[in-house]
């Protein structure tokens, strides 16, 4: 440091997750090195082996909490943070490591490891809103790393992020895509999950599949009833809402609701 | 150092930087002598090939694509082909191509990543390549743009950079246009003579020397550098088709790691990545790229673990090449992907992820629903080998401090730009240096 004025401080934190949405990060090449031009980037391990102590002025924390070790790490990660931002599904609705949430976890480690004792798990995997407060939730799977790159920034300049959190219906009306549900009978999960991705999905001929998360009030009965009619079963609704973002509140009750009507049916897994 | 009062030399470094998810290794030394060399992979088990079971096929190259956000392509690719393989499809002609040009995208960017960004400020003595710009911004610009080149590719064919969404079993969910892909050229020919710069530049780093009698295996094809398909080889004479991944490879589970280690039945650890593809595929890399090789030094097989930052760099001056050439051969099919129809069976798929061979196995119900998977990422293949090597860099380096030979063994797990989120963490490690004659 070699003047007095301190640079805010930025540290970067991963939990269980795949490394993405801290990669964002790195991916902004355009503005990356002036990111770094008017911030520390004091903590942050997939880049630098560097560590300067906290506290910090913000923290972005990537991934689920789903061992007790980590449960306590995200803790003290609080208490040296101003402003803790997640980053990404797995942070923001436990990822799609979340699926346990829904099984026996011992049964899954001895499918997976042949020696399940080696293995220290939580019978779930839980956003980080569950363990502590967070000021930002930043979703996606992956995050927008422009809106990373705003969300920082706003935090820095003391304001509230510009993140939209209307539906992924708005972004394919702003580039003109015609609805794939209307025009080609493709099921879309568009109407019910938050924008943010630039409606990619639609734009390349698919439905979309949830990657941000339910938007703000999600209407997922109304979907449902949309998808029915194309032609999904309750399994295949089931199934749309359990993914990345399984565990976020409206997915979760409504993929629930799926499940229901299929055990109803007397349909078993 | 050695201090009388306390025999026991520990050096502590929690959490590895610039690799990409959590680990830890112990090194214990006892009269100048290796007791223990464990490498730990402790990334919190996410638990894929469990949750997968009961889905539907068509769901995996989406699903495991979350395994990496580093090589989500490799994940799609590799899961593609164990679908196909599954339900009897064949991917060919321009659907063929385009999966070797995004996976060219993801070698350029993975590899631009990992050259300037992770590996590249070890051999300099930099913290990291925030602090390697400041003396070279020329230099973290270049790798900034190249990253980005490849990055644009994936971006372009696969709808985003991270986690694609145009994969799809069979093929795509849009193919692009000729029109659109020839927007990528005038930036592809910047980033190849960028990549002919930086074999060049990385082969001046001070590298250490190093000597290692690998057994190096790929996927191997016989007309071209492999990306997705061909048989498993290697140096020692495997030689089988990729339905055989689990006759000649066995996966452990040792204590302290949450990844399967990978062994060769009857032999043991084995090598996978740039410098196994390079040694196995020299002839199929083109004159450009080994004349770049040769001029950078290297022979047609590198042994030395420190020079894959060349090899990585050699690969990324084939992947610019190649994708131009694909590029220009591309002609706008008039399907996006392949049909097909559900059914049960068995489908293997191997792909060359940057970190190496990546198998994928599923078995399918009649109705296309996964009954069983299994996924060996490259970074659990290597875990031996990569202890291996650090017990050589420790027995050749005790003289060192500990914080020079601290740094070195990262620098040792950092050649294999290790994915420790793929291979299930980060890397909080101890080295113990004992006197037996003392009491400690």
């Amino acid at each position: 440091m070699t003047s007095t004025i301190t640079k805010p401080k930025l540290a970067v934190y991963k939990f269980a997750s795949c490394d993405g949405c801290q990669l964002s990060l790195l991916d902004a090449e355009d503005v990356l090195l002036d990111v770094v031009g008017v911030i520390d980037v004091a903590n942050f391990l997939e880049a630098s082996r560097e560590v300067i102590p906290g506290p910090y002025d913000v923290s972005l924390v990537e991934g689920s909490i789903t061992t007790p070790h980590d449960a306590e790490r995200i803790r003290h990660i609080r208490s040296e943070s101003k402003f803790l931002v997640t980053i990404g599904a797995c942070a923001t609705a436990g990822g799609i490591q979340a699926l346990r949430n829904w099984k026996d976890v011992s049964e899954f480690t001895s499918l997976v490891y042949a020696n399940p004792q080696y293995i220290d798990t939580l019978e779930t995997s839980t956003p980080i809103k569950d363990h502590v407060d967070v000021d930002f939730e930043l979703r996606g799977c992956p995050i927008n790393k422009m809106q990373l790159v705003e969300v920082v920034a706003a935090f820095l300049q003391g304001r509230k992020p510009n993140v939209p959190t209307y539906s992924v219906c708005v972004e394919c009306k702003q580039r003109g895509i015609s609805c794939v549900m209307v025009s080609h009978g493709t099921p879309c999960m568009g109407p019910v999950t938050q924008a943010g991705c630039g409606a990619i999905c639609t734009a390349y001929n698919r439905g979309c599949f949830g990657c941000y998360g339910p938007m703000e009030s999600a209407n997922t009965e109304a979907l449902s009833e949309q998808w029915k009619a194309l032609g999904v079963d309750d399994r295949g609704l089931m199934d749309a809402f359990r993914g990345f973002n399984a565990w976020a509140d409206a997915f979760r009750e409504a993929s629930d609701r799926h499940e229901a009507a299929l055990s109803v049916q007397g349909v078993t897994e | 150092m050695t201090n009388p009062a306390n025999p026991i030399r520990r050096i502590d470094v929690d959490y590895l930087a610039r690799v990409e998810g959590e680990g830890e290794m112990h090194v214990e030394v006892i009269d100048g002598k290796i007791e223990k060399v464990e490498f730990g992979i402790f990334e919190p088990p996410r638990f894929f090939e469990a949750f997968m079971r009961g889905r539907m096929y068509t769901e995996a190259p989406d699903i495991t694509a979350r395994i990496c956000g580093i090589c989500p392509v490799a994940y799609q690719m590799s899961a593609s082909h164990a679908m196909e393989d599954a339900l009897g499809v064949t991917v060919d002609g321009q659907l063929r191509a385009l999966r070797r040009l995004i996976y060219c995208g993801e070698w350029i960017e993975s590899h631009g990543l990992h050259i300037y960004m992770l590996h590249a400020p070890d051999f300099l003595g930099y913290e990291s390549a925030i602090h390697m710009a400041a003396d070279y911004p020329e230099i973290v610009e270049q790798g900034l743009r190249l990253k980005k080149a490849g990055n644009d590719v994936v971006n372009l064919i696969g709808g985003r950079e991270i986690h694609p969404i145009n994969v799809r079993v069979g093929g795509f969910y849009r193919a692009p246009t000729k029109a659109e892909l020839l927007t990528m050229v005038p930036e592809l020919e910047w980033a190849r003579d960028a990549a002919l710069k930086t074999v060049q530049w990385v082969s001046q780093l001070p590298i250490p020397k190093m000597e290692q009698d690998f057994e190096f295996v790929s996927v191997c094809h016989p007309d071209e550098y492999p990306f997705n398909e061909g048989r498993l080889k290697s140096n020692k004479g495997l030689d089988i088709p990729v339905s055989e991944f689990n006759e000649a490879f066995a996966e452990l589970h040792v204590e302290r790691s949450n990844a399967l280690q990978s062994v060769i039945r009857e032999r043991g650890a084995y090598h996978v990545g740039p410098l196994a593809r390079y040694a196995l595929n020299f002839d199929k890399l083109g004159p450009l790229a080994q004349d770049a090789a040769y001029e950078a030094g290297l022979g047609p097989v590198c042994n030395n673990p420190f020079q894959s930052i060349v090899v990585r760099a050699v690969e990324t001056l084939y992947a610019c090449n190649e994708a131009l050439e694909l590029i220009d051969a591309y002609e706008t099919p008039a399907e996006s992907h392949v049909p097909m129809v559900a059914k049960a069976g068995i489908g293997h798929g191997a792909t060359e992820a940057p970190r190496g061979m990546l198998y994928h196995r599923y078995e399918l119900d009649d109705e296309g629903r996964i009954l069983e998977a299994q996924i060996a990422p490259p970074t659990a293949q290597n875990q031996l080998t990569m202890e291996d090597d650090l017990r050589v860099v420790l027995e050749e380096n005790l003289d060192m401090s500990d914080e020079d030979l601290g740094w070195r063994l990262e620098q040792t797990i950092r050649n294999y730009d290790p994915c420790i989120s793929c291979a299930t963490h980060f890397l909080d490690f101890t080295i113990e240096r004992k006197e037996s004659g003392a009491e400690s």
